[in-house]
């Protein structure tokens, strides 16, 4: 069952072939069989998946609910589930139950999905690697010796191990993309303020984006679908209308204007990813695509430039985490200072203390305007770049990652040298672009991720271009050994 | 670009993060290395170019003046660490 996409489940639900509750307890098997050796996820929800699938039944019994009812999925676990742990992958949050819903998982259990559990990630969403969480890296289940990716990476490893059947991600730097390309899975970032943060714990503010997680462009879609659409209670939420991104799939690409940046194809690219990437690019122009060579002269800059946005808007973000008013409270403080001191001390892990003291050091007096205003200026001249490209070229393509999924510890060490390998998927954020990252053909067995960038709201577009290449290819649905 | 560590300790007061002496350490040369990373952002004349703090360039909406939110003080003092009569408990402030 698990090998099959989200529509044919359904309709094996509606038909009777299976029941959601046999669906779901697949899943929940399949989660105690495998994911001891993954770590992907932090929580299992066993009873309420259980309890939720039955109501999923009854409504099928009586032709109710719509395509994603009685569907077992898994959230990252930084969405707020009322009544369920949400750790967000630190000790700070490790005993939190969230008094309410995050609007994505209010939408989805609207749309009648399951939800198996909450799936591990780096903490606080920050890391490439998946290697931060309090509760254990994750693995690849590619390759267990490499990383997942991050910071949605037991998101891609649940998906790619088929451990549910969608998950949801978000997305400051990469963290959907990244993941999505290391497993061999389908992710796509929305456009800033597409889904709605409410209930999503904040990061960074200006970049966070939700997104699904899935074996194709076409149960992404579905995914989406539920989770888009104005929020009142997210004050950034977009009042755009939302398209029905399943209808538009099948849309010739005939014509399609893919602009290739040459900056996405430089030094650091490695070279059996190149030819990866370039041969998926081909099935594009044999489907009648035309390419044009694009510049995003401003690239360069993106890294340094949200190594100054993320974590100034993370140290204020952060700032909530007092020892007070819930979260993890250090024993025995002395004085209220030593309170709150000690509680963020021992409560955060090492990447996100860096990126805290980095934060409140480029906001600090004196410094705002070298570091934070600078790089909101730059952020201006990246987005720029896009504007100008897309006023050429319908989409952008090129690498979601310079390399596959990297060793565990490689880069853990160097904190550097992990922040590099967001390289392509930055600017995107810092433009507030979507984009999406689809497996093309493997490099030594490791899955490569081609990503597709598009103009603001143009998700529908993207869901299309990606799903007619799955049209073409089975990378999508090759499966890692033991799965 | 480098700190120094006493710098560092500065910024972590300022956070509100105690750092043992060895983290201060670590976290000096980690720092230093980060800002080695955005000290490229120099290189680019940004006169005349806007700051961007919405990636689209919006405003945030307003609402009406009106109450919008009921009363949930018992639900979220639930997950508290220590509360007492509806109240945050925390060590003395004033003797």
């Amino acid at each position: 069952m698990h090998n099959k996409s989200i529509i044919r489940l359904s309709a094996g639900l509606r038909s009777g072939d299976f029941s959601s509750v046999e669906l779901t307890r697949h899943y929940l098997q399949r989660i105690h069989r495998l994911d001891k050796g993954l770590n992907s996820f932090i929580t299992v929800t066993e009873e309420q998946a259980l309890a939720q699938a039955q109501t999923a039944d009854k409504l099928l019994a009586a032709g109710e609910g719509g395509v994603l009812t009685g569907i077992p999925i898994a959230h990252k676990d930084i969405f707020c589930t009322q009544g369920v742990r949400t750790s967000c992958g630190s000790r700070m949050l490790d005993d939190f139950i969230s008094p309410y819903d995050a609007t994505v998982v209010e939408r989805l259990a609207g749309a009648g999905v399951v939800m198996l559990g909450k799936t591990n990630m780096d903490e606080f969403a920050m890391g490439s690697s998946n290697e931060t969480s309090y509760y254990g890296a994750v693995k690849n289940p590619w390759n267990r010796l490499k990383v997942p990716g991050g910071s949605s990476g037991g998101s891609a490893a649940a998906m790619a191990a088929r451990l549910c059947a969608a998950a949801t991600g978000t997305d400051t730097g990469g963290s959907i993309r990244q993941p999505a390309a290391l497993c061999g899975i389908t992710g796509i970032k929305p456009t800033y303020g597409r889904v709605s943060r409410y209930g999503m714990i904040a990061f960074a503010s200006s970049l966070d984006q939700a997104g699904p997680m899935a074996a194709s462009a076409e149960d992404a879609a579905l995914m989406l679908q539920a989770m888009a659409g104005f929020d009142q209670r997210d004050s950034t939420s977009m009042q755009q209308q939302v398209p029905d991104y399943s209808g538009t799939l099948n849309d010739s690409l005939q014509g399609l204007k893919i602009g290739i940046p040459k900056e996405y194809f430089d030094a650091g690219l490695d070279t059996g990813v190149r030819q990866s990437v370039e041969q998926a690019i081909k099935v594009y122009t044999d489907m009648g695509a035309e390419l044009r060579e694009v510049t995003l002269p401003n690239t360069g800059l993106a890294v340094a430039t949200y190594y100054v946005v993320a974590p100034a808007e993370c140290s204020s973000n952060l700032s909530r985490f007092d020892g007070v008013r819930f979260g993890y409270r250090c024993k025995d403080p002395v004085d209220l200072e030593d309170l709150y001191k000690r509680s963020r001390a021992e409560g955060f892990g090492d990447e996100v203390k860096r990126r805290i003291l980095i934060g409140a050091y480029v906001l600090s007096a004196g410094y705002y305007d070298a570091y934070y205003l600078k790089a909101q200026k730059l952020r201006h001249l990246i987005s720029q770049d896009f504007k100008q490209a897309f006023d050429e070229v319908d989409v952008i393509m090129g690498p979601t990652s310079p390399t596959t999924a990297f060793a565990m510890g490689e880069k853990s060490e160097d904190p550097v040298s992990m922040y590099l390998s967001d390289v392509y998927t930055i600017a995107t954020n810092m433009a507030g672009l979507p984009g999406i990252s689809i497996p093309c053909a493997p490099v030594d067995g490791m899955p490569v991720g081609l990503q597709i960038i598009g103009n603001y709201f143009d998700e529908a577009r993207l869901l299309n271009v990606a799903h007619q290449f799955q049209q073409q290819t089975q990378w999508h649905q090759q499966l890692p050994e033991e799965v | 670009m480098s700190f120094d560590q006493s710098e560092v300790e500065k910024i972590a007061h300022l956070a509100r993060v105690a750092i043992s002496n060895d983290e201060a350490q670590h976290l000096t040369a980690d720092l230093s290395r980060i800002l080695d990373l955005v000290a490229v952002m120099d290189e680019v004349d940004t006169s005349g170019v806007a700051a961007m703090a919405h990636p689209l360039h919006m405003t945030q909406r307003l609402r009406a003046d009106v109450v919008s939110e009921t009363d949930q003080r018992e639900r979220y003092q639930q997950i508290a660490p220590a509360t007492e009569d509806g109240l945050y408990l925390v060590p003395r402030v004033i003797e």
